[in-house]
């Protein structure tokens, strides 16, 4: 039991990694649906209990992560028609290991944060911590808007891990109702990259800098 | 010390051109050849050793030290590696740190050597040479780092005894990373494929084989030789983490002499299904089993 939530976690924190070494917008999207469908089995894993709240939760996560934002996005990387490289800020090598470091100071971080009730697993509050600097970290290191996209989906993904592990009864509307608005917000992104690349046709955040007012 | 401790070195001095033949025979199996008989790298090694070897007037002693010392360092190596029951000769705290450092001493021989020769052609494989390993020697240390701090010995043959079953179930996920990182390393640090193509000569894909371009004869068979030594020694480390201990030890012997026909079919396969990666991209691979390492001490340490 114990085994199985931890085996979860550290595909999480591979998954991770993988999003920060690999250079083709694809892939990432990809990543990231395996990284959606891996918390809809954390889900299952770490709510044993034979209520139905945890297979739901896990069926819509699974469902939203896992496949209707990798098509969303894959339709969207599809329209843009732009070049699939990354073109990161940060290079890959640097990203691997600038996540490293931040593994390690997440996990000394979640060391010392006291903690109210006995949590499932020891390793939920460090990989929590961790997916959601990578996501930030992606988010500012990348030049795609598309990869903003799935930073912003791996941030939510740390959040969620750490609602996964430590809230016992947050009601199921408000997680339901988090999923929804995430998305809403996917949607929107997805057609504003669109609408951006028809506009300018890049899709290249640090031009914006360009503009002026 | 017993007798056993003498199995080994034995087996990795006889048994290491055997590995080379399987990886050869396994590649051509998938391409739908015949391929060489499975012995063909001891007729390779023997026709080399009856030939005489030519050395070029700029050349110096450090040359013709490079295989010999090269040689030497692996073999001692292997008195250092435990294989299936039996531990190994030589057993002191620390002793996987004076194995990476042979096989580094083995790579700086080589090194010097293909400087020597003031090729500029060798001077670049060189270069790649120490710049891949300078990214794969920390994926080693620290993976054996992982198992050392699991096992609680700093010893190879403390260490893979240790690493039963039931050690198994309860640390699989740092053993599995350990294991995949270990991988890599073993391809990388025999110049298998997705870091090197050891069945080219082109200028642009070479990292071992552009090192040794000079040399040959007896020399070329010592350094042929010591490179299938370092493949079995490499190979040995990643089956001794495996769970194949513990219970009859010939049992377990044998296991390990299986799990390495596997790893050496193993290799084949991924020789023929990936092509050799673009060698900007190599460092990505090495680091990120690099990170693999890092994470399984970081999973330990907790």
């Amino acid at each position: 039991m114990g085994a199985g939530i931890d085996t979860v976690l550290i595909c999480i924190v591979l998954t991770s990694f993988l999003l920060l070494g690999s250079s083709r917008i694809g892939t990432c999207i990809r990543v990231v649906a395996l990284q959606g469908a891996l918390l809809g089995f954390l889900t299952l894993a770490a709510n044993a209990d034979s209520s139905l709240r945890a297979p739901i939760l896990a069926l819509a996560s699974t469902g939203l992560k896992g496949i209707a934002f990798p098509w969303l996005l894959s339709r969207a990387l599809r329209d843009a028609d732009v070049r699939r490289e990354v073109e990161p800020f940060v290079g890959y090598s640097l990203s691997l290991l600038i996540g490293t470091a931040t593994l390690a100071a997440a996990l000394w971080l979640a060391a010392r944060l006291p903690r109210p009730n006995p949590e499932v697993s020891s390793l939920i509050v460090p990989v929590a911590l961790f997916t959601t600097l990578v996501g930030l970290f992606l988010i500012i290191s990348r030049r795609k808007a598309l990869m903003q996209v799935l930073g912003y989906l791996v941030l939510e993904n740390g959040i969620y891990t750490f609602g996964v592990g430590l809230v016992e009864g947050t009601p199921m509307l408000v997680e339901l109702g988090v999923l929804l608005d995430l998305f809403v917000a996917v949607f929107v992104m997805g057609i504003t990259v669109f609408h951006i690349n028809r506009e300018f046709d890049h899709i290249d955040t640090d031009q914006l800098t360009a503009l002026k007012g | 010390m017993s007798l056993s401790a003498l199995l080994p070195p034995l087996l990795a001095v006889t048994l290491a051109p055997l590995l080379l033949g399987i990886v050869t025979r396994t590649k051509a199996v998938v391409a739908g050849r015949v391929g060489p008989p499975l012995l063909q790298a001891y007729h390779d090694l023997a026709k080399l050793m009856r030939k005489g070897a030519v050395y070029s007037h700029t050349t110096t002693w450090v040359f013709r030290t490079g295989p010999v010392v090269g040689l030497a360092a692996v073999i001692l190596a292997t008195t250092l590696v435990p294989f299936g029951s039996s531990s190994a000769l030589l057993a002191f705290p620390g002793d996987m740190i004076l194995f990476v450092y042979l096989l580094a001493l083995t790579r700086f021989v080589t090194v010097i050597a293909a400087l020597d020769t003031g090729s500029s052609f060798e001077g670049m494989g060189a270069s790649r040479e120490v710049t891949f390993s300078t990214l794969a020697e920390p994926a080693l240390l620290l993976g054996l780092a992982a198992v050392a701090r699991r096992t609680g010995s700093l010893s190879l043959s403390g260490m893979v005894p240790n690493l039963t079953l039931a050690v198994w179930a309860q640390a699989a996920p740092t053993l599995a990373l350990v294991v995949a990182a270990l991988l890599v390393v073993f391809l990388a640090e025999n110049g298998r494929i997705p870091v090197d193509d050891p069945t080219t000569h082109l200028e642009l894909t070479m990292l071992h084989e552009v090192m040794v371009l000079d040399h040959g004869g007896p020399d070329l068979a010592l350094i042929l030789y010591g490179a299938a030594v370092k493949l079995w020694l490499l190979g040995a480390l990643l089956v001794g983490i495996l769970p194949l201990h513990g219970g009859d030890p010939w049992l377990s012997s044998a296991a390990a002499i299986a799990a390495m026909g596997t790893l050496a079919v193993i290799t084949g396969l991924v020789e023929s299904s990936m092509a050799r990666l673009r060698l900007t991209h190599v460092p990505k691979l090495l680091v990120g089993a690099g990170v693999l390492s890092v994470l399984a001490v970081l999973l330990g340490w907790r």
